[in-house]
């Protein structure tokens, strides 16, 4: 199977990378990239283990061809700390508990962010339903929804 | 896996070259809109392997413009984009609507209403809609470009009337005049990502004084394609749409329905839905319209 090779920007560094055709955004940042913080669960587009943005839009990595990454920019939930310092919604989950095995919490943390910064002051309803193609198998989602609505607190009124 | 092979041509001609290509020398192909399908299929039941061809590079296929007479969707605009233009939310409500309910909103980010229709499920969500919306499907291939509408594009359970060598550009749906409003309602188990056990979109106008003077009725999920029902839309017209018109669509829509028993329900609960759908579409249509 022919290669493709594609130019694309993760996380803000230029990345090259040789794809096979067949190979989901997904297996590209995992495998070709070694960036195994974004998680595969259902590789079917239902569980949103997977969320990375694309171009400022939240997607499903397994639902994306590595190979239309050309040109494009990633941003995964590596990119979401500040090196050592956490970013707000991740030291949030952490004292909330908001998880437990953590196979499902890069996908909520980076489709949480991309929630806040489009809409920093959501209600629950709001948060509940951006977040439903989000499935947690170990909170029943209460401490989630709970570490974004703190979040957006703290964001709006920085301590 | 076979051979895959991946192409992202850069023109509306390079691409028909391409599909054109690619079925005379025998090579599948499959076209790429938002891929929120044909991913999922190519890791489940369907893993053999073809050229993937991605129209989401092509200028043509992002094109989103209201204009007076004609709403034109390109065929690679994701639903997110529909559901964030307040411009076309206040123009066609029920047909933003019928893409907003498919998925969630990482598949927003991706799935588009071609897609839906390429894609030809007798449940996609917005093909219902669509031909209660007069929409008609802007193809081009190696013989030109030609309209077809949407009742008549699909053809069975995941076919449609396109060649190999042609993919849809485009949906042109004429712009909503005077009182007009539209509306699409379906039946699931749970309250959002499920698919659809019935669906109906209704798309009528009102003169002045409230009598319907133009009516579309299109169902999905009752039978092998979605249905264009016009005795529905016949018992609108010349009404004020009150309880006894839409009892009557309703009668309509059960009428027109063939569904199959399925685990998402049987050919009674299906045919029986179908028709409250409509009605409640209907109400839902009619007030749009009058608030219009």
């Amino acid at each position: 199977m022919a290669k493709v090779h594609i130019s694309t920007t993760v996380n803000g560094q230029p990345m090259d990378v040789l794809v096979e055709p067949n190979d989901s955004l997904l297996d590209t940042l995992r495998d070709g990239l070694g960036l195994t913080g974004t998680k595969e669960g259902c590789a079917t587009g239902d569980c949103g283990a997977c969320s990375v943005m694309l171009d400022g839009r939240l997607v499903c990595s397994c639902l994306v061809l590595g190979a239309e990454a050309e040109g494009k920019t990633i941003d995964t939930i590596e990119g979401v700390a500040d090196g050592d310092g956490l970013h707000v919604i991740q030291q949030k989950f952490l004292e909330h508990a908001a998880l437990q095995c953590g196979i499902c919490t890069p996908g909520f943390i980076v489709a949480a962010k991309a929630l806040l910064e489009k809409n920093p002051n959501p209600d629950e309803t709001t948060i509940r339903y951006w977040l439903a193609g989000n499935l947690c198998r170990c909170t029943g989602y209460d401490k989630i929804v709970r570490a974004v609505q703190d979040a957006a607190h703290e964001l709006a009124s920085p301590a | 896996m076979g051979d895959y092979a991946y192409a992202a041509p850069a023109s509306v001609d390079s691409t028909i070259e391409l599909l054109s290509s690619s079925a005379d020398s025998g090579t599948r192909t499959q076209v790429l809109a938002g891929g929120t399908d044909v991913l999922v299929q190519m890791r489940s039941n369907d893993r053999g392997p073809r050229l993937i061809v991605d129209i989401k590079q092509l200028a043509e296929t992002n094109v989103l413009t209201i204009g007076e007479d004609e709403i034109y969707i390109g065929s690679a605009i994701a639903s997110a984009i529909l559901n964030e233009n307040a411009e076309l939310k206040s123009k066609l409500p029920g047909l933003v609507e019928s893409a907003d309910l498919i998925g969630s909103t990482q598949i927003q980010g991706r799935a588009t209403i071609g897609g839906n229709l390429c894609n030809s499920s007798p449940a996609g969500d917005t093909i219902p809609a669509l031909i209660a919306n007069s929409a008609v499907c802007h193809i081009v291939g190696s013989d030109g470009e030609r309209n077809v509408p949407v009742e008549d594009f699909v053809t069975g359970v995941g076919t449609n009337c396109m060649a190999p060598h042609e993919f849809l550009l485009g949906l042109r749906v004429p712009a909503p005049k005077g009182n007009t409003g539209d509306a699409y309602l379906r039946f699931i188990p749970r309250t959002e990502m499920d698919i659809a056990v019935a669906g109906a979109g209704v798309r009528l106008t009102l003169d002045d004084s409230g009598t319907c003077t133009a009516a579309r009725v299109g169902i999905g999920a009752v039978a092998p394609t979605p249905l264009l029902v016009p005795e529905a839309a016949d018992a609108l017209v010349g009404t004020q749409v009150d309880a006894a018109a839409l009892d009557a669509a309703a009668a309509a829509c059960s009428a027109a329905a063939s569904p199959i028993t399925d685990k998402r329900g049987t050919v009674e609960y299906r045919i029986k839905v179908v028709g409250v759908l409509c009605k409640r579409a209907g109400e839902i249509a009619r007030d749009r319209a009058k608030a219009s």
